[in-house]
């Protein structure tokens, strides 16, 4: 393997690991405050994706300038699903929680496919589109290295919010402990909408910055949805920190496992990494337990 | 040779040491009341005698075997069933069903399950209620229950924690009559208990805990007048008083 | 009030304890029940004379193999509550081992399905054993994991036809070979009814057991059921071990029918998907709930093919998720939950 070639793979894991870092701290968010896996995770990312590009198709807004729609659409979303439906499940059996958000999944996979058909989208000619840099020897894509500072700039934001504001601080408590939050006047109700919508959110910004160079199609959130649990476990269930730092690893083994085994097989290393570490490690690295 | 032997158990938490090398002993047909102050780690040792923890240190050795290690199951199935300081029923079965459950352990037999599951209730006093679901019942039936289910795996030792909390004068007393009766059948029968009126008339000799350590193992009579069991419970101001 | 406490048994005997009637009126239902199952099932027998049509025994032949798939996974996370989403990989498993041993060595599809249960069973345990002591969730996503590797694994090795897939040989129908041609499907139906009938009666034999009562009992509280005895994970993996093999025996009558496998139809994760939403929609943790489940999911997808013609995949899918999205929230224990309710009420 040459030199070139190892940091072109370096470059483009990182990359990618920056945003699967942002699709992983949604989920973690919410995990965190309620101890609920949203299965639909990973569907919430193809709808946002989809709103980017029928706002560039019919309304030639480029995803970057609708990206601030996309997640203000995205957080309305997490909002309405929690008070529609999780708020119901969060004293159900975990059974029923399972099949909440599991069912969920279902409906909005089915929903883009009967709207919108199977067909591939992409979105052309964008703002960053068909751009590509060139530092030494490594050539990198303008989309992707836009979409990556993007994904940082917005874990940043949330990893600010969480830790310096009261609001952060509140939702902490909460998901540490429920009733003394609640003892000390901190609404839950609150406390897990706002969960909601911030991690909604955060994939809403993940999804436009996807769309300036990803197919969009209604199974796309299958395969980054299963990528976020990896991530998610190996950073540590609830652990934002984590999936910062699983984030990237789990990027770089995605590529190098591509260029090393085969761009077939690459899910398939990725998917032993979450059996390795939730069968061994069950914390993860940086996880709570 | 004594039924239940406990050599040097020490069982950590990170930091914290919830049983500090704990030696006791228990013979058959005796019943023991393991008594201190609230966080002295009684239902820790429970759980470690039960199989629930392992220890860091320390041996358990129960009718000849050593099961130091063993996990739940297999704790009981070697004749030890124990009780939960939060009473655990199955819900969503009914009462008979919740002991059958208990009574597979012995027998495979469904028609044999089902004698012993109703002779099992008929003692506890629960068989007018068998065919109702365990989440109707009252507190004290609740108890009751999870009672009459540890009794339908023909335990050697009945290990019950707390069994008398949330009760009142007269639950207490048919509670009481129950032991007594189940220790009667050569039930060894070691139980964690706060409240003193109770506990103190049953058993044959206290064990106190404090800190994680056992600070006395004596009869009831003289422990109560113990200081350093009243120091434990009540602080040095009423040691005095005591003398 | 004397004719309502009378019912069915004629007017109550004045100073006669009220009960009398109720008592009296149980025999009669459940010998209407009784009567009931067996003009179904006799009604089932004869269903293939009745309706002739290929279209009408196909369906059939769709529902009772979906609801096959159901009860399998019914059985590990209906009964023990341990919600595989990867089930998927006992289907294919049972689809490649018979067909592979069909196809190459012209072994009988009958004896390929035994080799094909077995294979499934090891891969239970190899799976369920270190994969038990996963929490709920996790346990799912590890299930999901699994199914996702098989598939890539199937995908890349050419013997087992990657991503072509394979095609059964035609050779002429017998019931050795569990291939028959022609428009009259009644050798399958009866085939694929003989299966789900065994399916259904092992676990009926099984709610009644000790396996019955240590699954429920694992359910509802497994650090409660350890503390009666219950080793959970030898009882977690019978389970798994039993849906592994009914499941693998709906992957070779898949096979025998379709007469053509692929990954995409075998080891798939919506194949994991349906069978769990049929379940829990009809009912999970109850001997009929998952083959009402089938019944119904199948009716949705044929009745919505029919009417939007190809793009009827989605809809059926469609109107599923947000009835086990309303079933998890409103009513978790199905429709047979929500039939009991009724009949109680009324």
């Amino acid at each position: 393997m040459t030199f070139d070639l190892l940091a072109q793979t370096l470059v483009s894991g990182v990359l990618i690991g920056f945003v699967f870092a942002l699709v992983a701290v949604g989920l973690t968010l919410i995990f965190g405050m309620m101890e609920i896996v949203n299965f639909a995770h990973g569907e919430f990312l193809m709808m946002a994706m989809y709103a980017s590009f029928w706002m560039w198709s019919l309304f030639a807004l480029d995803p970057l300038v609708s990206l601030p729609i996309t997640t203000l659409a995205l957080m309305l979303m997490g909002a309405v699903t929690y008070k529609l439906i999780i708020k119901r499940i969060l004293n159900a059996p975990m059974l029923a929680q399972i099949f909440a958000t599991f069912g969920l999944m279902v409906f909005l996979r089915s929903l883009a496919q009967f709207l919108w058909t199977p067909n591939f989208r992409v979105i052309q000619h964008s703002l960053v589109s068909d751009v590509r840099l060139e530092v030494g020897s490594v050539f990198v894509g303008l989309p992707q290295l836009v979409a990556a500072m993007g994904a940082v700039l917005t874990f940043a934001f949330i990893y600010w919010l969480v830790e310096k504001t009261e609001t952060g601080r509140a939702m902490m408590a909460t998901a540490e402990d429920r009733d003394a939050a609640a003892l000390m006047g901190i609404d839950s109700e609150r406390m897990f909408t706002m969960a909601w919508a911030i991690g909604s959110g955060c994939v809403g910004v993940a999804g436009a910055l996807l769309s300036t160079y990803y197919y969009i199609q209604p199974e796309v959130g299958a395969v980054f949805g299963i990528t976020t649990f990896v991530v998610v476990a190996l950073g540590g269930f609830g652990s934002i920190p984590g999936a910062f730092v699983a984030g990237i690893l789990v990027g770089l083994v995605q590529v190098f496992a591509g260029l090393i085994i085969g761009p077939s097989l690459k899910f398939a290393v990725v998917l032993a990494i979450y059996l390795l570490v939730v069968l061994m490690r069950p914390q993860g690295l940086l996880g709570k337990f | 040779m004594a039924l239940l032997e406990i050599k040097n158990l020490t069982k950590r938490f990170g930091g914290l040491v919830a049983n500090d090398d704990i030696t006791l002993s228990i013979d058959k047909g005796e019943i023991v009341g393991l008594i201190g102050p609230n966080g002295a780690g009684k239902t820790t040792l429970f759980n470690c005698i039960a199989g629930f923890y392992n220890p860091e240190g320390g041996s358990i050795r129960f009718n000849g075997k050593d099961i130091t290690n063993y996990r739940s199951d297999q704790a009981c199935a070697a004749g030890l069933a124990r009780t939960f300081q939060i009473v655990r029923v199955f819900k969503g079965m009914t009462v008979l069903d919740n002991v059958k459950v208990g009574s597979y352990l012995r027998s495979g037999s469904k028609s044999e399950v089902h004698k012993r599951a109703l002779e099992v209730l008929r003692f506890t006093g629960l068989y007018p209620k068998h065919d109702m679901l365990a989440s109707a019942l009252t507190i004290a039936d609740k108890k009751r229950l999870e009672l009459a289910r540890a009794l339908a795996t023909q335990p050697k030792l009945l290990m019950l924690d707390e069994v008398m909390a949330g009760l009142n004068s007269t639950e207490c007393q048919e509670a009481v009559e129950i032991v007594r009766t189940i220790s009667g059948q050569g039930v060894t029968i070691l139980m964690v208990e706060h409240v003193m009126e109770i506990i103190m008339p049953i058993s044959k000799r206290l064990v106190v805990l404090d800190y994680g350590k056992k600070i006395d193992e004596d009869v009831p009579e003289r422990v109560s007048t113990n200081p350093e069991v009243i120091r434990a419970y009540l602080g040095d101001k009423y040691v005095a008083r005591s003398r | 009030m004397n004719q309502q406490q009378a019912g069915l048994a004629g007017p109550a005997v004045p100073g006669e304890p009220k009960q009398r009637p109720i008592e009296e009126a149980a025999p009669f239902r459940g010998r209407f029940k009784a009567m009931a199952l067996v003009a179904f099932i006799l009604f089932l027998l004869a269903f293939p004379h009745l309706f002739t049509m290929p279209f009408q025994q196909h369906i059939a032949i769709l529902i009772f193999v979906n609801a096959l798939m159901a009860v399998a996974w019914n059985i590990t996370g209906g009964y023990t509550g341990q919600v595989s989403l990867g089930n998927t990989i006992f289907f294919g498993v049972g689809a490649y081992t018979s067909t592979v041993l069909f196809k190459d060595y012209l072994v009988s599809p009958w004896a390929g399905m035994l080799v094909g249960i077995a294979l499934s069973i090891l891969l239970a345990v190899a799976v369920g054993y270190p994969c038990f002591r996963l929490q709920g969730h996790y346990f799912a996503i590890a299930t999901i994991a699994v199914g996702e590797i098989l598939y890539t694994v199937v995908v890349n090795t050419q013997v087992l036809g990657a991503a072509v897939g394979i095609q059964l040989p035609i050779l002429p129908e017998s019931w050795i070979n569990m291939e028959f041609h022609g428009t009259d499907k009644t050798s399958y139906y009866y085939i694929i009814l003989a299966f789900l009938a065994t399916a259904m009666i092992t676990v009926y034999w099984i709610e009644r057991s000790k396996l019955g009562f240590y699954f429920r009992a694992i359910k509802e509280d497994p650090d409660g059921a350890r503390a009666l005895g219950i080793n959970i994970t030898r009882y977690k993996l019978f389970a798994f071990m039993l849906s592994a093999t009914f499941t693998a025996m709906a992957g070779t009558f898949y096979a025998q029918y379709v007469l053509f496998i692929d990954p995409n139809s075998t080891i798939y994760i919506m194949v994991s998907i349906t069978m769990c939403l049929m379940a829990v929609l009809g009912g999970i943790g109850t001997l009929w709930g998952p083959v009402i489940g089938a019944a119904v999911l199948i009716s949705i997808s044929e009745s919505t093919r029919v009417m939007l013609g190809g793009t009827g995949m989605a809809v059926d899918l469609l109107i599923y998720g947000f009835l086990v999205m309303a079933v998890a929230v409103y009513q978790p224990n199905g429709l047979i939950g929500m039939l009991k309710g009724i009949g109680r009420r009324g």
